[in-house]
Parts: structure tokens; C-alpha cells; sequence
């Protein structure tokens, strides 16, 4: 019984060290590297894997024979002998020259991964509770990295899509076959920024910043996820990098350069505006929807304490200042309510705020404008 | 059950009390004994009910049964139970009823601290329970607790700070006893190279709690601080540094797992010579191993935090030394199969449960090199990869060494033989479906799923609900080992004093079950 399951678990060992037996559903192995350093690390792997399996095979199969052959049922007599010094540094030496000879190409391997000189670009990566922010620091762009995955998919009301918990809407672009340098940190709590394709992942810690290197080879979408424990959302702030060839990443950059400054060119226009209420109230179920339903909800009664009603809220129905310190400057006693002028436009704050007052059952009747939002900055 | 009164008419001992207040006011070894192993399979069970609700949320993509901010802290609570309510009072139960018994001393060296290290226990594990009904419901930090993200955590957070005082300061004291007993206590001519094995593991245990209960202690106090009295240990806008608290917790950290395994190797370390009907091989090996193990797990916590963002130097380092605990656990495993090699074996369940041990403990430990190396550890860490390495040797390591113990020590304990065929029904149905739980999830971690999440992409599908159901099937196994414990001390085969034809040592000399007091003139040992 025991060697049948020996056996079987070498065979399944054998195949994953195999590698190219990877049904996508059932992956024994690591994810098929696109950087270097994912490669060096996928052999690391796989040798030292290989070497485990040698040495476990050897003491096991003198134990399995042991069990086999010199048990009392089959008539064998114990003997007594119970030390032997020689054959004690033996089984500490070789083990330890097995060691050294893993230590060294791993040594080569940490030092190439610490290696952040001479990069061709450099991003920084900001971790938030729940989301990636991108800036391009060469660029002057920057934008958030949200997971669109439906919420009706993870409720299980409708069938998961492809990239089910893996899709965001605004990607990392970057060019392939240049050094890339990311600069990360976190707004919060320690999140870690992970995409196993390139073999990277460094810890996002708040106030602090750390930094690590990756230069993709070919064209493609890779995906990872945050990697150290956030909050209530970790398993649903994913990354996607959309690595693509060197002309495509100088249009894309000019695309978003332009966007920005038309989007700062209205942001100024809309400062002053004066919007109607279902115009307000359209954005703000936009908003709503992408930032806000996560927690409180897509009928508004959150999920108190920690996620407050606002159906019929304190806030939401009381004075309208409280309402909009709230949203604009986070709340002081719960951290998860973020200060959300870093996140979102005035005319998103006011829209949102616009929205929450008059639905849900809620019938303020009244309404923000971006003005308000602007002149509430703190 | 009589009714508790000072002086009750119970049995032979004239001057002790009987029913609740037995157990209550107890300062035998035996009973102190008793109650650490059933409050640690109380808390076994419970934290498995915890398990099992996240395994069952796992089996399907998608939330079905629990939310996001309950599944953290179900996983937190797992954690947090399983290894200070369950695994580390198991082991304390075996020091206790063993350690006297084995070096021939009539008890622990502090018997009424002996009682309130263990009755600390449950009032410790019922303010861990209840946090959960605090607002925001228990601590969902992760077991380790890391600030910033523990400093949001509501009051449940704090209830579970002060279980954890609690806790600490029990194996503090617990520690405090099983060394002065043993220094001072053996029978006359046990040298401390003649005592067996277990209780070796004891001694060096003891030291280890001794050091980190009380840095675990401050790496706590310093979350209570900054979460309600305005210090900044550990934020950056006050000068402190979050990555602080991960340095302290895993000096504690470290140390912690090895304390939570080697009273697990001496167990392990008395089933074989017994049904191999020879000697320990290498014991001076062996000691000098453990203690090895012990020494160098101080040099390597950072192998817990290598994508924090230390220089390279820093990693190497860690690593280096990580691998080098590789060697000494190695002798242990080669000394355990010489033992095995040219003895007469025979299969009874606590054999079973120690080959077992032998077996999966050392594929926990070929992952832990796995993890050692850095660079493979960036991709691996907070993956299932390693949730299938701690629990590989957590589940399969130090449980399956409880379960060998206490097979092989039920029938002295209770005068009774277990039942030996529902015994090693219980050893193969929990072999198989630990290694379907667990052994898929090397896989998962491998290709890229991470650990504490609810949900997870399609891709991870297959494996996951393989490991759900194998985690059910493992946890129902556990009925059946209660039903074997509860058959066994209601009655079963009279057992004689040495019970196993090759059992050594002090203990076996002893009556089964022992008399109350025992050795209170101590035996010689030639």
C-alpha cells in the first residue's frame, strides 16, 4: 500500500519535473517564464526538485525495505548494534556538500534579481486597498488599475468569464525587451505587487519604498495578484501587464499623455460648472458601481458596523457638509473609508455623493456640485 | 460524578477531592496531564471547523458560503488555534504525564504552578472564541498578525492580543517546570546522556519557550501601543517601519515552529526502537542534532520576509543558514531508518503513525529547502505552496507524532489495549486524505495561486475542490480517533505493564494504568 503510493507520488513528481505536462487546469509546475530571471528561477526549481527526489527515493527505498524485510512477522531477528561515527559524518557531510552545490547558482540568481542599475524605464507602483496605482515617472502619466470582474460573476448570478478575478481596466503597458525598473509602495497596509510570468515580487510597504527589475522578452498579457494579505479585498486586486512592442508603447504613451491633458482641461472647465441632478446622478452611479458597491453594496445597506448603511444613513440622509467630509477626507475612525479626493475627480465625488443622497430610498432631493467637492479639499 | 466537597470518600486518596473539584484543584502530573490533551483536542476540533468552512468555500470559484472579511478571519482564527490552543498543549499534556515518569521522579518540580499553567488555558481560549462576536468580528490579520494591516482590526484584535498574553505566560511557567524537573529530578544514575530521548526534546523545548514567549509577548504589546496608546512602532509617519514588527515576530516565529515539532521528534524517537525491538541508533547524534535544530532556528527568521526588500547581503545570509538546518534534520531521519534497518518491525498503529510522520514530515521538509532558496522563494512566497509545506509538517509532522504517542501511551495511561483494527482504520483514512488535501496544493502555489484569498481564478479550480474534499474526509477521520480514545478508556484488553514487547524505559516498569503517585522512592538506573 505504502509503496503504491510511493510510487505513484514519484511518477507525479517525475511529470511535474517534466514540466511540458501542464493541462491548463491542472498545472503541476511553475507558470511558463517570460523574463530571465523567471527562467533561472524555473530551473533552480527544477533541479533542486530532481535532487529531492534522488535522495528521497534512496533513504526511502532503504526504508520501505526495511519494512519489508526485516520485520518480526517474516521471522527476521533485531540485531542490537545502535551507533557508528564513521557513518554519521558521512550522512552530515554529503548532505552538506548537496547544499553548497544548490547555494551557488542560487547566489548567482539573487544577486542578478537585486540588480536595478542601468534600467530603461522606471515605474512607480502604488498598492491601495483594493486597487494598483501606476505612475510612469518618465511620462508624467499615471492612472489606477481597478478589477472589473463582474460582481454578479463572483455571486455565482452569472457565468465566470475567462479571466474571472485576472482582468482590470486600465493595464500596465510596457515595452518589451527593456529594463524596466518598478518602484514600490503602498498607501495603506503592506500589499505586495506579484506577476509570477517575470518571476518578480516585492512587498508594497507604506512609507517605504522598494524596488525591483524586470525585462519581458516576447509580446503578451501577463497576470498576478497581490501577495501579502490587505484586507478584505486582497484576493481581488489583480495585475495585469501588457507587454507590447516598442512602437505600440510610444502610441500608447502619447494616447494617455493626450487623454490626461484633456481630462485636466475638463476637470478645470467642470470645476465650475453647475450640472443637473439626473446628470449628476448618472456619473454617480458610475461611480458608485466601480468603487463604492464593494462595500456597501449594491442596495446601499453596506455591511454594518464595518460597512455602514446608507440606506437611510445618518449621513447620507443628514447634513449634506458631513457627507461630503466624509467621502472627500476618509473617516478618521474607520480606515477601510479612504479619503477619496486622491482617487477620484470632483465631478466623480460629487456625482457619487449626488447619487447616494437620492437612492437606496433615500429622498434627500439635494445635490453637489464639483465646486463643492473642490472648495471641501482639505 | 460526586459531588465536590474537601474531604469526599473518594477512592484511595483519602485527602484529595473528587468530581469537578479533582480536576480543578489537581496537582498530579497525570490529571494535569489528562486535562492539557483533552482541551488541546477540544481546540483541535474547533479550530477544524474553521477549516472545514474555508474548505468549503474553496471548493468552487466564487463566494458561496462566507464573506471576504469573515474567510480572513476564519483563516486568522485556524491559525491562532491550531497552534496555541491545539498542537503546542498537546505536546505540554505528553511532558507532563511522561517527563516524571520517565526519569523516575514522583511528579513536576512545581506542582500547584503546573495547575495554573494549564487552567490559564481556558479562559485564554474562550477570549479568543468570543472575539468573534466583538464588532468586526475576530482579529483577520493572518495568524502572524503583521502591522499595518492588524493596526485597522477592531476590538477582536485586542481580545486576541490578551489571549495571547495569556497563553505565553502558561508556556512560560509550563517551561520553567519541565526544566527544574528535569535537571534536578532524574533518578540517580540517569545522566543526562542516559534519559530517553522525549524527554531530551522536552529540555531543549523548554529553553526555546523560555526565549521567544516573551519576544512574541512584546511584538504584541508594541500592536496594543500603537493601536490605542499613540506610539509608532510601527508607522512610517512616526518614524517606525512596519517590516519592525515582522523582524520580531518571526524571531518569535521561527523558534515557535521548531517548538512545536521537536517534542514531536522524541515521540517519534520512542515508537521506533520499540517496534523495531532495537536500540535508538545514534542517540548521542540524535541529542546533539536536536539541539543543532534548536541553536541555528534562531539565525533564520528572515527566511519568512525575503520579498520585504532587504539587501542582498541580508538574503543570503538568511538563506545560507536556512539550508544548513537541512543537515542535523537529515541525521535524525537517517538515524531513525538505521534503527529501523535489521531490527524485527512489527505495525501496529503508533508504528504506523511514526512511519507516517517519517515519511510526509521530510517531503515538508524537501519543500522547506524548496522555499529556503531565494529566488525560488519570491515566486513561492504567500502562494499554496507554502500552506502545503507548514501543514505537511505541522499535520503529517507534529499531529501524527501526537497520535503515535498517545497510541502508544493509552494503553499504560488507561490499563486498557485500544481497539488495533479501528486504530489503523484511523491511521489510513488520515494519511490518505491529508495527502488529497494537502498535496495538491503544492500545485496551486506553484502555478500561481495565492493564500488567503476566498476566491480564486478558473484555473485553480480542479485542484482546489480535490483539496476540499480531502480536507473533509480528513476531518471526519478525527471522529473516529475520539470514538477509539473514548472506547479505550471505558474498557478494552487488560494491558500488562510493558505492554509492547520492545518497550524500554522507565515508564513501562510501571503498572497500567500507574498508581496515582508514582516513584516516590526513586527507582535506580544502572
Amino acid at each position: 500500500m505504502i509503496r503504491t503510493i510511493a510510487r505513484s507520488l514519484t511518477g507525479l513528481f517525475l511529470t511535474a519535473v517534466g514540466g511540458g505536462l501542464a493541462h491548463a487546469e491542472m498545472r503541476l509546475n511553475l507558470q511558463q517564464p517570460e523574463t530571465i530571471i523567471a527562467h533561472e528561477i524555473y530551473e533552480l526549481h527544477t533541479v533542486i526538485l530532481l535532487i529531492c527526489v534522488v535522495i528521497f527515493i534512496v533513504v526511502f527505498g532503504a526504508m520501505f525495505y526495511a519494512l519489508w524485510k526485516h520485520r518480526k512477522s517474516v521471522g527476521h531477528r533485531a540485531e542490537q548494534f545502535h551507533e557508528n561515527t564513521t557513518v554519521e559524518i558521512i550522512w552530515t557531510v554529503i548532505p552538506f556538500l548537496i547544499l553548497i552545490g544548490m547555494a551557488i547558482p542560487a547566489t548567482r540568481t539573487v544577486l542578478a534579481m537585486k540588480d536595478t542599475s542601468s534600467p530603461d524605464m522606471t515605474i512607480k507602483v502604488t498598492g491601495f486597498q483594493w486597487k494598483w496605482r501606476y505612475d510612469y515617472l518618465d511620462e508624467d502619466i499615471g492612472f489606477y488599475s481597478t478589477l472589473t470582474t463582474p460582481l454578479e460573476q463572483i455571486e455565482n448570478h452569472a457565468p465566470k468569464g475567462e479571466h474571472y478575478l485576472l482582468e482590470v481596466d486600465n493595464a500596465l503597458v510596457v515595452p518589451i525587451g527593456k529594463k524596466v525598473r518598478v518602484l514600490i509602495t503602498a498607501n495603506d497596509v503592506i500589499h505586495a505587487w506579484w506577476v509570477p510570468a517575470f518571476g518578480v515580487k516585492q512587498d508594497a510597504i507604506p512609507g517605504f519604498v522598494r524596488d525591483s527589475w524586470f525585462k519581458v522578452d516576447q509580446a503578451g498579457t501577463y497576470r498576478g495578484q497581490c501577495a501579502e494579505l490587505c484586507g478584505k479585498d486582497h484576493g481581488f486586486m489583480p495585475i495585469v501587464v501588457e507587454a507590447v512592442d516598442e512602437g505600440k508603447y510610444k502610441e500608447w504613451v502619447a494616447q494617455q499623455q493626450s487623454k490626461k491633458s484633456q481630462t485636466s482641461a475638463a476637470a478645470a472647465a467642470d470645476v465650475n460648472k453647475t450640472y443637473t441632478l439626473d446628470e449628476l446622478k448618472s456619473e454617480g452611479e458610475k461611480v458608485y458601481g466601480k468603487t463604492c458597491v464593494a462595500c456597501h453594496q449594491a442596495n446601499g445597506q453596506g455591511m454594518p458596523p464595518t460597512f455602514p448603511s446608507l440606506a437611510g444613513g445618518k449621513i447620507a440622509t443628514g447634513p449634506i457638509a458631513g457627507h461630503i467630509d466624509i467621502v472627500v477626507n476618509g473617516s478618521k475612525k474607520n480606515p477601510a473609508m479612504v479619503a477619496w479626493k486622491n482617487q477620484l475627480s470632483d465631478l466623480e465625488i460629487a456625482g457619487v455623493i449626488t447619487y447616494e443622497r437620492n437612492s437606496f430610498g433615500n429622498k434627500v432631493g439635494d445635490m453637489v456640485q464639483p465646486k463643492d467637492i473642490a472648495a471641501a479639499h482639505k | 460524578m460526586e459531588a465536590a466537597h474537601g474531604h469526599g470518600h473518594a477512592d484511595e486518596h483519602a485527602h484529595h477531592p473528587s468530581g469537578i473539584m479533582r480536576w480543578v484543584t489537581t496537582t498530579n502530573h497525570k490529571d494535569i496531564g489528562t486535562l492539557y490533551l483533552w482541551f488541546s483536542f477540544i481546540m483541535f476540533l474547533t479550530g477544524g471547523v474553521m477549516a472545514l468552512t474555508i474548505r468549503a468555500e474553496l471548493f468552487q470559484p466564487g463566494l458561496q458560503i462566507v464573506r471576504p472579511e469573515l474567510f480572513n478571519q476564519l483563516t486568522t482564527m485556524h491559525g491562532l488555534v491550531m497552534v496555541f490552543g491545539a498542537i503546542m498543549p498537546a505536546f505540554v499534556g505528553f511532558a507532563n504525564w511522561q517527563v516524571p515518569l520517565m526519569i523516575g521522579a514522583p511528579d513536576m518540580a512545581f506542582p500547584r504552578l503546573n495547575n495554573w499553567s494549564f487552567w490559564l488555558l481556558p479562559p485564554a481560549a474562550i477570549l479568543l472564541m468570543t472575539s468573534f462576536l466583538a464588532p468586526g468580528g475576530a482579529t483577520a490579520a493572518g495568524w502572524t498578525l503583521y502591522a499595518p494591516l492588524s493596526i485597522q482590526m477592531g476590538p477582536g484584535m485586542d481580545m486576541a492580543i490578551f489571549a495571547i498574553h495569556i497563553l505565553g505566560v502558561s508556556s512560560i511557567m509550563g517551561s520553567i517546570n519541565i526544566i527544574t524537573t528535569i535537571l534536578n529530578m532524574r533518578a540517580p544514575g540517569m545522566t543526562l546522556m542516559k534519559m530517553p530521548l522525549f524527554v531530551w526534546t522536552w529540555l531543549i523545548t523548554a529553553y526555546l519557550l523560555i526565549a521567544v514567549m516573551p519576544v512574541l509577548a512584546g511584538a504584541v504589546t508594541m500592536l496594543l501601543t500603537d493601536r490605542h496608546f499613540d506610539t509608532h512602532f510601527f508607522n512610517a509617519a512616526g518614524g517606525g517601519d512596519p517590516v519592525l514588527f515582522q523582524h520580531v515576530f518571526w524571531f518569535f516565529g521561527h523558534p515557535e515552529v521548531y517548538i512545536m515539532i521537536l517534542p514531536g521528534f522524541g515521540i517519534v524517537s520512542q515508537i521506533i526502537p520499540t517496534f523495531s525491538r532495537k536500540p535508538l541508533f545514534g542517540y548521542s547524534s540524535m541529542v546533539y542534532a536536536t539541539a543543532s535544530i534548536a541553536i541555528l532556528s534562531f539565525i533564520v527568521w528572515a527566511h519568512h520576509m525575503f520579498t520585504v526588500g532587504m539587501p542582498a547581503a541580508g538574503q543570503l545570509f538568511f538563506m545560507y543558514a536556512t539550508m544548513l538546518i537541512a543537515v542535523p534534520t537529515g541525521v535524525k531521519v537517517f538515524n531513525w531508518v538505521a534503527t529501523m534497518w535489521r531490527g524485527a518491525i512489527s505495525l501496529e498503529t503508533p508504528m504506523l503513525f511514526a512511519l507516517g510522520f517519517i515519511f510526509l514530515f521530510t517531503m515538508g521538509g524537501f519543500t522547506g529547502l524548496v522555499l529556503a532558496i531565494t529566488p525560488i522563494d519570491i515566486q513561492l512566497q504567500d502562494t499554496y505552496y507554502v500552506v502545503a509545506h507548514f501543514h505537511y509538517v505541522l499535520v503529517a509532522g507534529a499531529l501524527f507524532a501526537i497520535f503515535g504517542g498517545i497510541y502508544l501511551w493509552l494503553p499504560k495511561w488507561t490499563g486498557h489495549m485500544y481497539d488495533e483494527k479501528l486504530g489503523k482504520a484511523h491511521f489510513w483514512l488520515s494519511f490518505i486524505f491529508f495527502n488529497m488535501a494537502f498535496f495538491v496544493q503544492h500545485f496551486l502555489g506553484l502555478a500561481g495561486m495565492p493564500r488567503r484569498v476566498p476566491d480564486y481564478a478558473l484555473q485553480f479550480a480542479d485542484f482546489n475542490r480535490i483539496s476540499s474534499i480531502g480536507a473533509f474526509g480528513f476531518g471526519l477521520s478525527q471522529l473516529l480517533f475520539l470514538y477509539v480514545v473514548l472506547k479505550c478508556i471505558r474498557g478494552g484488553q487488560k494491558a500488562s505493564n510493558k505492554v509492547w514487547e520492545g518497550a524500554q524505559g522507565l515508564e513501562w516498569t510501571l503498572p497500567s494504568p500507574p498508581p496515582y503517585h508514582t516513584f516516590e522512592t526513586p527507582p535506580i538506573v544502572k
